[in-house]
């Protein structure tokens, strides 16, 4: 094949092989997208399509949920739950799962109530202290994991009660703390919001960075012989997202405006995206999830990833605990209980990560608590009862359970699975 | 391609020695007492039939089974191979039957898994390319270095299992049944390359079944059976003697027929001079 290769100078390296079609253009791309879609590669397309059908009933039953108050809301309690989803989506990552992670989350709330509110420590190392013992459980999971074989599910179904015991030993008899209100922690939870001209500039950042770094890496194939993507493609991708965030920062901003504590949410997702696509440490995580002996020869050091994955989601959880400790101002015997811990695992599943390991996406964590957030939105605004709300999530759980399940079969006989 | 029968054993330097080691999982015994030496610019073939421990001895000279005892010395240091990666760093780079690789990510992420370019910010243009050269240096046929591998056929599978062993630049190269799911081409072209990562001076251990190949690149054929040594042969040794040290019998269909086929040439040749 090399002859040939020199024979004819101009196929680039990845284009030798005459039998395969290669679409070319901004209706190849297209024609291309709707090929993957069609082989059941969905990527993130159920959750919009979900998220658009969900607003879509929501907005004709009552007008209110699509305006931009109420969406600044939901903007408020997604971050608090998504920021624990983005832990789930870790573990998930290498397939195991922590059941724990609503429980992590009201003791760390608990926790920097005692400490900062009782003990009189600072605010920063309450949450500091929070987030490190929430990385402390985390490593015990791993360490049971690891070393005495426990199956994730049952280690942290045993974590789940014992951490709420010690959420609930604590908080002792009074049985939750306030915290106080104008407090900085209080504020970013509830009231903070980026000034108008921080959140513009911050909705062109991702477009600009789409580009440079688009052009660059088109400019370095190109140099290496590679085929590349085509500049107009990624000019209009990035002028696109351009639009399309503005827009939304520009109708969020007719209400209170963007939360500073969704800016660090999705902060925190870009971050973790980037580690888990751009790195070695990302690479090695779905290495792991997807077939775990083969990351093992290959010289990976599988219990270092399966403890950074169980440390990281207890992390993320505890810090999520503080969070919503701050939407609440309070830290209570509640905080943690209920349905944080099914929610955050079903924002991670309805997102797009895969239950078996091996797939997933920072941004799931993003996308599913969004379309979480605005079925509990939209079932308040309808002054539905929790019944019915825990009801409607289950079965959007299951749905998107479904259309995962669906789409591996077709990636399977596509032979994408 | 078959070597020359008057060719001598290459006795460059002994990259690799095995002495008594024996391996058991419980009860049985998967390997007694193994003794193996690869020089550098040398081709070991092991042969043996299914469950003769060919694979577990593989599995230990990767660092994936530890040996229940015996010692093994590589490049005349006595090393003990804790992990695969301890292996890998040596220089023993090893393509499993199994193939290990992890379907769930593209070529390029499995070529070079575990080793990747600039692991804070990772290189995937140069990755590419690298990956490219690899598999063009095996006539590969791959449509994309970014399909996921889920969706390649065997013998792409195994062709890239092998472009991963090459990357590190090994001394030793363990290849267990290289050609078993190969096609024609790919066969011929993975002898080839096998004789041109000898001729750079490798030691290259493979196991097969296949005794046309094991003929054509081998220049040692060592033979396991039910977890023992059972003889070296060189290339130039009969179908029969290579048949009744892997079985253990010398009187079975295969040996019948290959005397019968000796007993014709024989007659034909007799009457010429």
């Amino acid at each position: 094949m090399s002859r040939q290769v020199e024979q004819a100078a101009p196929p680039q390296l990845d284009r030798a092989d005459v039998r395969v079609k290669h679409e070319a253009g901004l209706s190849g791309s297209i024609r291309a997208f709707f090929d993957r879609v069609r082989s059941g590669d969905l990527g993130s397309l159920p959750v919009i399509v979900g998220l658009v059908i969900i607003w879509t009933v929501f907005a004709s039953i009552n007008p209110i949920f699509l305006s931009s108050s109420n969406l600044v809301n939901l903007l408020f309690d997604s971050s608090t739950v998504g920021v624990i989803a983005l832990g789930i989506v870790c573990v998930l990552m290498v397939g195991e799962i922590d059941l724990s992670v609503g429980s992590i989350s009201g003791f760390a709330s608990a926790l920097v109530g005692t400490l900062w509110v009782n003990q009189g420590w600072p605010v920063a190392l309450a949450i500091l202290a929070a987030i490190a013992v929430g990385g402390f459980i985390g490593a015990l999971y791993a360490l049971l994991f690891n070393r005495l074989g426990m199956p994730s599910f049952v280690s942290t179904l045993a974590g789940l009660l014992a951490v709420l015991g010690l959420q609930l030993y604590i908080l002792g008899s009074t049985g939750s703390i306030n915290l106080p209100y104008g407090s900085n922690l209080v504020n970013f939870g509830q009231l903070l919001v980026m000034p108008k001209f921080v959140s513009f500039g911050l909705a062109a950042v991702p477009g600009i960075v789409m580009l440079i770094t688009g052009l660059r890496t088109v400019a370095r194939r190109r140099a290496a012989n590679l085929s590349a993507p085509s500049t107009g493609g990624i000019v209009t991708r990035a002028v696109a997202i351009t639009i399309v965030l503005e827009l939304i920062v520009f109708y969020l901003n007719q209400a209170r405006g963007i939360p500073w504590m969704f800016g660090l949410f999705v902060g925190l997702v870009i971050a973790m995206h980037y580690a888990l696509t751009r790195t070695k440490w990302g690479r090695s995580m779905s290495a792991v999830g997807g077939n775990r002996e083969a990351a093992r020869r290959a010289g990976i050091n599988v219990r270092l990833i399966y403890s950074s994955a169980f440390v990281l989601c207890s992390m993320l959880a505890a810090f999520g605990g503080v969070l919503s400790a701050a939407r609440l101002a309070s830290a209570s015997q509640q905080a943690g209980t209920g349905d944080v811990n099914l929610n955050a695992i079903a924002a991670a599943v309805i997102g797009g990560t895969s239950l078996f390991g091996g797939r997933g996406s920072a941004y799931s964590a993003l996308l599913g608590i969004i379309v979480i957030q605005s079925i509990a939105s939209g079932l308040t605004l309808l002054d539905l009862s929790s019944s019915l709300r825990y009801m409607i999530t289950g079965a959007v759980l299951a749905i998107a359970v479904i259309v995962d399940s669906l789409a591996r079969r077709s990636r399977v006989s596509h032979g994408r699975a | 391609m078959i070597d020359t029968p008057d060719e001598p054993v290459p006795t460059g330097e002994l990259v690799l020695s095995l002495r008594g080691i024996s391996k058991n999982f419980g009860a049985v015994s998967a390997l007694t007492d193994i003794d193996l030496d690869v020089h550098a610019g040398e081709v070991v073939a092991l042969v043996g039939d299914n469950g003769a421990g060919k694979s577990t001895l593989v599995k230990i000279l990767a660092g994936v089974h530890q040996p229940s005892s015996g010692t093994i010395s590589y490049r005349g240091k006595q090393v003990t191979l804790a992990d695969p990666s301890a292996a890998l760093t040596l220089g023993i780079a090893t393509v499993f039957q199994d193939l290990a690789l992890c379907e769930n990510l593209d070529i390029v992420a499995n070529i070079f898994l575990g080793r990747e370019l600039n692991p804070l910010r990772l290189d995937e243009v140069a990755m590419e390319v690298r990956a490219w050269t690899l598999l063009n240096e095996l006539s590969a046929r791959i449509p994309s270095v970014r399909e996921v591998v889920a969706s390649l056929s065997g013998g792409q599978r195994q062709t890239v299992a092998i472009a991963r062993s090459l990357l590190l630049e090994p001394k030793l190269i363990l290849l267990d049944e290289p050609t078993a799911a190969l096609g024609v081409a790919q066969t011929a072209e993975v002898l080839n390359l096998i004789e041109r990562v000898r001729d750079r001076g490798l030691g290259v251990v493979i196991i097969s079944h296949n005794m046309e190949d094991v003929r054509a690149v081998a220049d040692r054929i060592v033979v396991l059976r039910l977890g023992r040594n059972n003889g070296i042969f060189t290339p130039d040794a009969s179908n029969q003697e290579l048949v009744s040290a892997i079985t253990g019998a010398s009187n079975n269909s295969v040996s019948r027929r290959a005397e019968r086929r000796q007993a014709r040439q024989d007659q034909i040749q007799e009457p010429r001079p």
